[in-house]
C-alpha cells in the first residue's frame, strides 16, 4: 500500500483520491451546512421559476433578511438580556424574534419582486437586479450607521449534539454526525426539499403551479387565477429567501458584514438548473457546489502532506477562492441545454388581449 | 351562485327524458344581449345579441377579426364587456373568470389548445378541477377511472398517463373535448375546432357533437369555413365586424349567400388561378432528412420537384414534418442528409443569405417569429434581410433616405394600411404586418418563393390579395412552394400537390382533379389504410 | 421632437425626485442612529452636502466629471447588452480585469516615452476587458449559459484575480500594503490641475470620441443595425441572415472592451498604481447609468454625470452630514425600483406614455434566460 502511492502519476492520483474521500468524510458536517443556504436560495428558486418567474434576486432577498434577522435578534436581546437559552439548538427569544424578521424580510422583498415582475410587468432580470442593489444599499447604509456603536449579536442557534455513540459508528459514523450536529436551519433544509418536491409532484397546488409555469394561458381557461397563483409563489418562496437569510447570522455565524452573501444567490439559482428545476436535484447540485468549497478551503487550511500536498500548496489560494464561481460558470455551460426548464419562465402573463 | 343553483334545480324538475331541442325553443340556454367590447383603436364587439338554445349546435360564422373570439372571450370571463348583458336560463349572471365559467356549465374548446404538453392527459383533464383524497393531495387513480369511462361512452379510448405533448392532434381535440365532459359542461364552446384536422377526423368529431347535442348539451362551433357550419350548424349567426349580420338555418341558405353575408360583398369563393405553365425544374429536392430541435429525424427521405411558373403545394396536418421541411430549404436548419438544388445549384447547406442572394424568397408561417421586428419601425422591417445591399448600404453606412423611399414605394405597391413609413410595426393591424411581410419578400425577381401558412389569420380581403400575387409571382416564372395545414388553401393555388404523412411526402396529386377527401385521407393515415396508392401525378401541360 | 425627449427625459427625471424623497424618508428614520436623535433637517444638510461635493463649485464639478468618465464606459458596455437583448452585469470584472492589464502594462512602461506608455497601457485594459467580455458571450452564444449568472460570477473571479495578481507577480517591492508599482510615465497627463486634490486628466475627453462612435454603430451602420435586430427578435435576426451567436459574442466582447478602457482610465488618470484591496461599485452603478439612459448613448452620458456626482458628493455627505456613503448604493437601487415602477412615476407626475420608452424597450434580457441557444 505505501509503495503504491509512491509510483509517479498513479500514486498521485491515489493520493488525490485517499484525500478527497478524508476530506469529504470529515467535512461532511460543513459541507451540509454550506448547502443550506444554497439549498434554500434553489427552492425560493423552485417556487418561482416553476410558476414561471425568474428570480435573480435571490441573492438580495437572503444579504436583507440575513442583515435584518440579525439586527433584530440584536435589538430584542438588548431589550430583554439575560434570558436563559431553550433546551434544543439554544433558543432564545432574541434569536426566535431574529428568525421571524428574517422571514418577513424576505416575503417583503419577495411582495417588491412579485409586483413589479407579476403586476407591472417588469422585465423580470430587472426587478431582480433592482432588489439585489436595494438590499445591497440598505444593509450597507443601516450596517454602517450601527457599526458606529458597538452593536451586540443576538446570538445564534446551538447545533444539535449527537450522542458519541452514533457519531463513533465506524465508516457511517460521520454520516450521522454530518446529519445531526447542526443548527435548526441546516437542518430543516432536506426536510424542506422533500416536502417541496412531494408537493410539486403530487399536490394540487403543485399540478397548478406546474401547468402556470408551462403554459398559463392554458391554466387560466381551466379556471386557475394565473395572478394569484405566481404571488402566493413568489411570497413563499420569499420565506425560503428568509430562511436562507437567517441561516448567515443566526444559524452558521451570529455577526452580520456587507455583502456577506458573496454571490450564493446566485450560485443557488445554478444548483436549480443544475438540479434541472427539482428541489431534489437542487439540493444535489448545492452539495456540490458546497463539497467544492470546502475542498478548497481544506486545500488551504489542512493541505496533505507528501507529494500531493507539495503540488496543492503551490497553487495559489485564490484559484481555491475562486472555485465555486468558477464550477457553477462550467456546470452552466455543460449543461443548459440540455436541461428544459418550465416553458414560460420569463414572461409575464397578461390576462386581457384583444383576439 | 344562488341563481345557480336555482336554475340547477328547475331543470333537473323539468320534464325527464323530454327530446329538448323541441321543448325550449322559446327558453335559450344562453343569452347574449347587446354584448359591446372595445380595444384601444378597434370595436370589436357592438351590441351583438345571442342565443343559444339547449341542445342545439349554433354556430358563429365570420371571417378572421370579425369578433367572434373576443365574444367567446367575454362569455368565458377572459374578457370583460364594456356593454351588454350575459344571461343564462334567463338569468343574468357576472361571469368574473373562467373558473366562474366553468362553475357555471361553460366551457371552451381554444382554437390553440389549452394543453399543457409536458403534463399527463389525467393531469391536463384534472388542472383546475382536481379529484382529491383529502385537502392537499389528488386522487389520480379515481381520475384515470373516470376519465376511461367517460373516453368509452364518447367512443374514444385514451390513455389517462400519455403525456399530452405525444399525442396527434386529432387526440388533443378529444382530451380538449374530454376536459369538458369531465367538468359537466353544458354548453360547449368550440372555436375552429376543425382548423387544423383532417376531413376525416372532422367528420369523427362531428359525430361526437351531435351525440353530445343528443344528450342535451349546447354547442357554440366557431367557423369561417361555410361548407361545414352548413353541415354541423342547426342554426347560424353570422357576424361581420363585430356586429351580427345575419341568422340562417342551413336548409335555408347555401355558401354563396353566407359568403356575402360575412364578407359583407359578393365574393369569389375561389380564386381564379388560370393556367400555369410549368418550366424547368427548380427546386430540386433529394432524400432530404431533417432533424427537429430535440434531434429527433423528422422527415424522411422527402423527394420533389418544383418547375419554374409551377405553384408546388405541400398538404399535411400540422406537425409532420412541415416546419423542419421549410426550414431547411430555407437555411434556418440544417438537414441530416440529402441533397437541395435550385437552378442546379447545390443549396442544401446553404445560409439565409446567400439564398436570399440567389433569388429565394421566404413568407414565414409565424411572422412575430421570424418575418418582422415588432419594435422596428415598418422601414427597417422593409430592409430586413437587405439592409446590407446597395442602395440601403454603402459599406457599413447605412442610407436611411434610400431606406425611407423603399419603404414608401413598397406602402403604395402593396396596399399597406399605415399613417408612415416610420410607425413601429407592432402598431398595423395583423393583415397589414403581413402585407409588409409580402411586400418585401415579393419584391424584385425570384427564382424560389416559399409560402409557409401564408395567408394563416387573415380577413378574406388580404387572403384574396395574398394569392392573387402569389398567381402572379407563378405566372412570371418563379418556382413557388406553398405549406399550409388549411387543404382549402393548397387546392385552390397549387398546380401539383404533395401530401406529407409523418415526414414523408406520401403521393404527389394534380392540384386541379385531386378530391378533398382523397387527400384528407392521405393526411390522415399516409394512404396505407384508405387503399388509395400514391401516385405521381402528371405535370399538367409541360 | 422636442416632445419626444421631453417624454423619454421625464420619467427617469420623476424616478430621482422620488428616490430622493424616499432616501429623504430613510434619512429621517435613521437619523437616531447618526445624530442620537429623530432630526427631520437631516436630509436637507445630507443633500446639501452632496450638492456640495458634487457640483456647488469648480473642484466638485471636476470630480463629478472624473468620475462620470469611467460610468459613461461601463454605462456603454451594459447599454450595448441591452441593446442586443443581454444583460452584461459583467462590467465589474470587465472593469477589473482592465484597470489591472493598465496597472501591469503601465509599470512595466513606467520609463517609456509618454507617448509609447500611454497608448499601450490603455491597449493592454482594452484587451484584457473584451477578453473578459468575450468568455461569457462566447458561453452564451454556443453553450446556452446565460449571461447574468456567468458575468456575476466573472465578477467574484475578477476579485481573485486581481487578489492573486498584485498580490503575486505584480507586487511593489518594498511597499506597505499590496500593491503594484506605480505607472510612471504611463499616466495619463493632468490638465486641469488648481494643486487642490481635484484634477481632471487627459481621460475625461476618451467619452468625447467614444459616445459619438457608439451611437452612429448602433444606429447609422449595418453592424449596429445587427446588434438591435438580434436583441429585439433573434430569430428574425437569423431569418434575415444575420449570425445571432457571433453578434452576441461581438456585442459582449465590445462590452467588455469598453468596460475594460474604463478600468484602464481610472488607474492611469487617477489611481496611478493597483491596490489588492482596490474595490469599486461601478457595476452596479453603471447599470444604473444605462437603465437610466435607456440604453440610449447620449441619456448614458447624464446618467453617468448624475451618478457620478453623487459618487463625487458622497465623500462631503459623509463628512458634513455624517451620512455614510452606502446611502448612494440606496439612493440608486430605489431610482432604479421607481424607473422599473413607471406606471407609478407617470400616474404621479401625469406623465403621458412615450411609444418604446421606459424599461420595457429592454424588455427582452428575460427571454434568453431559459437557456435556448439560437440554433444554427
Amino acid at each position: 500500500m505505501e509503495g503504491l502511492l509512491d509510483v509517479p502519476v498513479l500514486g498521485l492520483l491515489l493520493q488525490l483520491l485517499l484525500f478527497l474521500v478524508d476530506v469529504l468524510t470529515r467535512n461532511g458536517t460543513i459541507i451540509l451546512a454550506l448547502a443550506a443556504p444554497l439549498a434554500l436560495g434553489a427552492l425560493c428558486g423552485v417556487m418561482n421559476e416553476r410558476s414561471g418567474v425568474v428570480n435573480i434576486g435571490i441573492e438580495g432577498m437572503m444579504l436583507a433578511s440575513a442583515f435584518f434577522g440579525w439586527w433584530v435578534a440584536s435589538v430584542v436581546g438588548q431589550m430583554a438580556p439575560g434570558q436563559p437559552a431553550g433546551i434544543v439548538f439554544g433558543i432564545t427569544i432574541p434569536i426566535v424574534a431574529g428568525l421571524l424578521a428574517a422571514l418577513a424580510t424576505g416575503v417583503v422583498a419577495s411582495l417588491v419582486h412579485a409586483w413589479l415582475s407579476i403586476s407591472l410587468r417588469v422585465d423580470q432580470i430587472i426587478s431582480g437586479t433592482i432588489i439585489n442593489i436595494v438590499a445591497f444599499g440598505v444593509t450597507g447604509y443601516v450596517n454602517l450607521l450601527l457599526s458606529r456603536s458597538s452593536t451586540p449579536t443576538g446570538g445564534k442557534f446551538v447545533p444539535f449534539q449527537p450522542p458519541q455513540q452514533l457519531t463513533d459508528i465506524p465508516f457511517v459514523g460521520w454520516i450521522f454526525e454530518m446529519f445531526l450536529h447542526q443548527g435548526p436551519i441546516t437542518m430543516s433544509v432536506i426536510v424542506l426539499v422533500i416536502v417541496v418536491q412531494i408537493l410539486l409532484m403530487r399536490s394540487r397546488w403543485g399540478l397548478r403551479t406546474r401547468a402556470v409555469g408551462e403554459h398559463p394561458k392554458a391554466a387560466e381557461t381551466a379556471g386557475i387565477d394565473v395572478i394569484r397563483l405566481r404571488y402566493r409563489n413568489v411570497i413563499l418562496g420569499g420565506l425560503f429567501a428568509g430562511l436562507g437569510g437567517a441561516w448567515f447570522t443566526l444559524d452558521f455565524g451570529s455577526s452580520f458584514e456587507n455583502g456577506m452573501t458573496n454571490g450564493r444567490g446566485f450560485i443557488a439559482l445554478a444548483a436549480l438548473i443544475f438540479g434541472r428545476w427539482h428541489p431534489i436535484g437542487a439540493f444535489a447540485a448545492a452539495l456540490l457546489f458546497a463539497g467544492a468549497g470546502s475542498l478548497g478551503i481544506a486545500i488551504r487550511t489542512s493541505p496533505p502532506t507528501g507529494q500531493l500536498g507539495d503540488i496543492l500548496t503551490t497553487i495559489p489560494p485564490q484559484l481555491f477562492s475562486a472555485l465555486p464561481y468558477l464550477i457553477t460558470i462550467i456546470v452552466l455551460a455543460g449543461v443548459v441545454g440540455r436541461s428544459t426548464p418550465p416553458a414560460a419562465v420569463g414572461r409575464p402573463y397578461e390576462r386581457e388581449s384583444p383576439a | 351562485m344562488s341563481d345557480m343553483t336555482s336554475a340547477k334545480s328547475e331543470m333537473t324538475s323539468a320534464e325527464p327524458g323530454m327530446p329538448v331541442a323541441d321543448n325550449r325553443v322559446s327558453a335559450p340556454a344562453l343569452e347574449m344581449r347587446g354584448i359591446t367590447k372595445r380595444y384601444p383603436g378597434v370595436l370589436a364587439n357592438d351590441h351583438i345579441d345571442l342565443q343559444i338554445r339547449p341542445g342545439e349546435i349554433h354556430a358563429l360564422l365570420g371571417e378572421n377579426g370579425a369578433g367572434k373570439s373576443t365574444l367567446m372571450n367575454i362569455l368565458y370571463g377572459l374578457a370583460k364587456p364594456d356593454e351588454g348583458d350575459i344571461l343564462l336560463d334567463g338569468e343574468a349572471v357576472q361571469i368574473a373568470g373562467p373558473s366562474d365559467a366553468i362553475r357555471r356549465g361553460i366551457n371552451m374548446v381554444h382554437q390553440h389548445f389549452m394543453l399543457v404538453p409536458v403534463l399527463s392527459v389525467a393531469d391536463n383533464i384534472l388542472l383546475g378541477d382536481e379529484t382529491m383524497t383529502n385537502a392537499i393531495f389528488m386522487d389520480r387513480s379515481e381520475a384515470r377511472k373516470r376519465i376511461r369511462e367517460l373516453g368509452q361512452r364518447f367512443g374514444f379510448e385514451i390513455d389517462p398517463d400519455e403525456k399530452v405533448g405525444r399525442l396527434s392532434v386529432g387526440w388533443q381535440q378529444r382530451v380538449e373535448i374530454l376536459k369538458a365532459l369531465y367538468r359537466d359542461a353544458r354548453i360547449l364552446v368550440l372555436d375552429e375546432p376543425t382548423a387544423v384536422l383532417t376531413p376525416q377526423e372532422t367528420t369523427e368529431i362531428f359525430g361526437v357533437l351531435r351525440r353530445l347535442r343528443d344528450e342535451g348539451h349546447s354547442i357554440v362551433f366557431i367557423s369561417h369555413k361555410l361548407y361545414e357550419v352548413l353541415e354541423i350548424a342547426d342554426r347560424i349567426t353570422v357576424i361581420r365586424r363585430g356586429r351580427v349580420v345575419g341568422e340562417r338555418v342551413p336548409s335555408a341558405t347555401n355558401e354563396e349567400d353566407l359568403a356575402e353575408l360575412m364578407v359583407g360583398r359578393e365574393v369569389q369563393l375561389t380564386v381564379d388561378r388560370g393556367e400555369s405553365h410549368p418550366g424547368a425544374p427548380r427546386l430540386s429536392v433529394r432524400g432530404l432528412n431533417v432533424k427537429n430541435d430535440r434531434g429527433r429525424e423528422v422527415v424522411h427521405g422527402v423527394e420533389f420537384e418544383v418547375r419554374a411558373g409551377e405553384i408546388f403545394g405541400i398538404a399535411g396536418v400540422a406537425g409532420n414534418g412541415q416546419d423542419e421541411l421549410v426550414e431547411a430549404i430555407t437555411g434556418l436548419r440544417r438537414p441530416s442528409a440529402g441533397q437541395i438544388t435550385l437552378d442546379e445549384r447545390d443549396i442544401t447547406n446553404a445560409e439565409p443569405r446567400a439564398l436570399h442572394e440567389m433569388g429565394v424568397a421566404f413568407v414565414p408561417a409565424d411572422r412575430h417569429r421570424f418575418g418582422m421586428v415588432l419594435s422596428f419601425p415598418l422601414t427597417d422591417n422593409f430592409v430586413l434581410n437587405e439592409y446590407y445591399e446597395k442602395p440601403f448600404a454603402r459599406g457599413p453606412v447605412r442610407d436611411e433616405q434610400a431606406i425611407l423611399v423603399h419603404a414608401n414605394d413598397l406602402i403604395e405597391r402593396y396596399d399597406c394600411r399605415t399613417p408612415s413609413a416610420t410607425v413601429i410595426a407592432s402598431t398595423l393591424s395583423g393583415g397589414n404586418q403581413q402585407k409588409v411581410v409580402v411586400a418585401r419578400e415579393f419584391d424584385g425577381e425570384l427564382t424560389l418563393l416559399v409560402l409557409d401558412q401564408p395567408t394563416r389569420g387573415l380577413d378574406v380581403g388580404s387572403v384574396e390579395f395574398i394569392h392573387k400575387q402569389a398567381i402572379a409571382k407563378r405566372d412570371a416564372g418563379t418556382a413557388v412552394l406553398l405549406v399550409s395545414a388549411e387543404l382549402d388553401e393548397v387546392l385552390e393555388l397549387a398546380d401539383r400537390v404533395g401530401v406529407m404523412y409523418r415526414g414523408r411526402i406520401v403521393a404527389v396529386l394534380d392540384g386541379r382533379t385531386a378530391e378533398r377527401e382523397e387527400v384528407g385521407l392521405l393526411m390522415a393515415t399516409g394512404g396505407r389504410g384508405g387503399g388509395i396508392t400514391p401516385v405521381e401525378a402528371p405535370v399538367a401541360s409541360a | 421632437m422636442i416632445t419626444r425627449i421631453r417624454r423619454q427625459v421625464a420619467v427617469p427625471a420623476g424616478a430621482i425626485v422620488l428616490a430622493f424623497l424616499v432616501g429623504a424618508v430613510v434619512l429621517i428614520v435613521s437619523s437616531p442612529l447618526v445624530t442620537g436623535h429623530l432630526d427631520v433637517v437631516l436630509p436637507l444638510r445630507t443633500y446639501y452636502a452632496l450638492l456640495q461635493g458634487s457640483v456647488l463649485s469648480f473642484n466638485a464639478i471636476v470630480d463629478t466629471i472624473s468620475n462620470a468618465t469611467p460610468l459613461v464606459l461601463v454605462g456603454l458596455a451594459v447599454g450595448l447588452g441591452f441593446k442586443a437583448g443581454l444583460f452584461n452585469i459583467g462590467g465589474q470584472g470587465q472593469f477589473l480585469v482592465g484597470a489591472l492589464a493598465a496597472a501591469g502594462a503601465g509599470a512595466a512602461l513606467a520609463g517609456a516615452s509618454p507617448f509609447v506608455a500611454v497608448p499601450l497601457a490603455l491597449l493592454a485594459g482594452v484587451i484584457a476587458g473584451a477578453i473578459y467580455g468575450f468568455i461569457p458571450g462566447f458561453l452564451k452564444a454556443y453553450t446556452g449559459a446565460h449571461e447574468v449568472v456567468t458575468t456575476i460570477m466573472l465578477n467574484y473571479i475578477a476579485l481573485q484575480i486581481v487578489g492573486y495578481a498584485i498580490a503575486g507577480p505584480l507586487r511593489a517591492v518594498g511597499a506597505s500594503f499590496a500593491r503594484s508599482n506605480d505607472v510612471g510615465n504611463a499616466a495619463l497627463p493632468a490638465i486641469i490641475n488648481q494643486g487642490t486634490g481635484h484634477e481632471a486628466h487627459l481621460g475625461i475627453l476618451i467619452p468625447v470620441v467614444v459616445v459619438p462612435i457608439i451611437w452612429w454603430l448602433l444606429f447609422r451602420s449595418t453592424v449596429g443595425f445587427e446588434i438591435r435586430t438580434v436583441g429585439a427578435n433573434p430569430d428574425a435576426a437569423r431569418y434575415a441572415g444575420m449570425k445571432p451567436r457571433r453578434l452576441v459574442v461581438l456585442a459582449l466582447t465590445l462590452g467588455g472592451l469598453l468596460a475594460g478602457l474604463g478600468g484602464a482610465i481610472e488607474i492611469l488618470g487617477r489611481e496611478r498604481y493597483m491596490a489588492a484591496a482596490y474595490s469599486t461599485n461601478i457595476g452596479f452603478d453603471a447599470i444604473t447609468v444605462a437603465l437610466l439612459g435607456r440604453a440610449h448613448p447620449v441619456g448614458i452620458v447624464f446618467g453617468a454625470l448624475l451618478l457620478g456626482g453623487m459618487r463625487a458628493g458622497a465623500a462631503a455627505m459623509q463628512s458634513q452630514a455624517g451620512i455614510p456613503t452606502q446611502m448612494i448604493d440606496l439612493l440608486q437601487g430605489v431610482i432604479l425600483f421607481f424607473l422599473a415602477a413607471e406606471l407609478v412615476v407617470r400616474r404621479i407626475f401625469r406623465i403621458k406614455a412615450a411609444a418604446g420608452g421606459g424599461v420595457d424597450e429592454l424588455q427582452t434580457v428575460t427571454r434568453t434566460y431559459s437557456g435556448q441557444t439560437t440554433a444554427p
